[in-house]
């Protein structure tokens, strides 16, 4: 449960920067390549913001999809997982998205 | 004892420093949870209608990379190499610790970090094996981060020069996330595992420096392919580097000890 000290990572981040004003809504961009799972990460920051600035605030995760770029014909092409290989047959292939994992923004007050 | 995530502060017995990791979580405990970590108001300009939209856009992680920054940049100032050793429970990351600490005796000097969610046991192992070891009890954690590593290393003083085996919780999926500063990245699978392993848990072998195949003593009696296994790992880790050992007979052993000296 990995999602448990990521999720208490934007909390904490969170509640910083909000310098005791309450927190109505956190924006996270969770990309489909990091080894997250989204669903985890709500249950988990209702527990982690219980009794802080942030808590009932709603979390918005965006999740990218993840692409990458064949360094052998060019081209791009999207990635359903980990498995680094370019339809053009090549494994030679740069991760170009899908592995974000941050704090977008949040609205309070 | 906590009552949600069942942490102790007692003792299990047995010898070396242990380290109970201050962990944070939300509930009302009869016990007290440090929060470290600075926590100064950061000035936001303020708006009448008591709404207003500010941008983070930082990093999730931003915090434990740093510190795995600072521990990274000792470490090298030292001369020390680290290296994270990482597998799911029982393919014998202890083993193939014991039987290094044994093999460098006299050679080069090793101390272990031992993570474990309880118990005192495999460091009462590597203790005897012959290395200075801290265990950290990860508690309801399922693997290391940056501040344990630190606070580990600054009980461990691991002289200059030394090599630090850092043995993660044995998970072959959280630990992939959280750099602790680590010179390497080890990846441990054994042949009575499964050889699609690396496609089922692709994160860890990505993050991944050397995949160590251990256990081959057991290939007779078991159907694991090793060369598929390494295709397999190469698909998701073009560059992945792999050794075959057996850490019980010492069988491929040498080939671990030339890639722990390349490291320096």
């Amino acid at each position: 449960m990995h999602e448990l000290s990521i999720t208490q990572s934007i909390v904490d981040a969170v509640c910083e920067r909000a310098a005791g004003r309450p927190v109505r809504t956190v924006s996270v961009r969770v990309g489909m390549l990091t080894a997250v799972v989204p669903d985890s990460m709500r249950f988990c920051f209702d527990l982690t913001t219980a009794g802080t600035v942030a808590e009932g605030a709603a979390l918005e995760i965006e999740q990218p999809p993840g692409t990458a770029r064949c360094r052998a014909c060019s081209k791009d092409f999207t990635l359903a997982d980990l498995v680094l290989l370019c339809p053009c047959g090549s494994a030679d292939v740069e991760i170009t998205s899908g592995q974000e994992l941050q704090i977008i923004s949040m609205r309070v007050g | 004892m906590c009552g949600t995530c069942g942490c102790s502060g007692g003792s299990e017995g047995g010898t070396g420093t242990r380290i109970a990791v201050p962990h944070t979580h939300p509930h009302d405990g009869d016990h007290v949870h440090d929060h470290t970590g600075p926590h100064q108001p950061v000035a936001i300009r303020g708006t009448a209608d008591g709404g207003e939209t500010v941008t983070l856009e930082q990093r999730v992680l931003a915090k434990n990379e740093d510190l795995a920054a600072r521990n990274r940049s000792w470490l090298a100032e030292q001369g020390i190499v680290a290296v994270n050793m990482m597998s799911s429970p029982g393919a014998g990351k202890t083993t193939l610790l014991e039987r290094t600490i044994r093999d460098f005796a006299g050679q080069r000097p090793v101390a272990v970090i031992e993570g474990d969610q309880e118990t005192m046991l495999d460091a009462d192992r590597i203790k005897r094996a012959g290395s200075t070891v801290v265990q950290v009890n990860t508690g309801a954690g399922c693997h290391l981060d940056a501040e344990m590593m630190r606070d580990a290393l600054t009980t461990l003083a691991p002289v200059s020069g030394s090599l630090v085996l850092v043995e993660n919780v044995g998970n072959l999926v959280c630990p992939a996330l959280f750099d602790l500063g680590e010179r390497s990245r080890v990846v441990i699978i054994s042949v009575t595992e499964g050889t699609d392993k690396p496609l089922k848990y692709p994160y860890m072998f990505a993050a991944a420096d050397l995949v160590i195949i251990n256990k081959i003593d057991l290939l007779p009696y078991v159907d694991f392919d090793v060369t598929r296994c390494e295709e397999y790992a190469r698909s998701v880790n073009p560059g992945l580097r792999s050794l075959t050992v057996s850490a019980t007979t010492g069988e491929g052993m040498r080939d671990w000890y030339d890639w722990v000296a390349g490291q320096y």
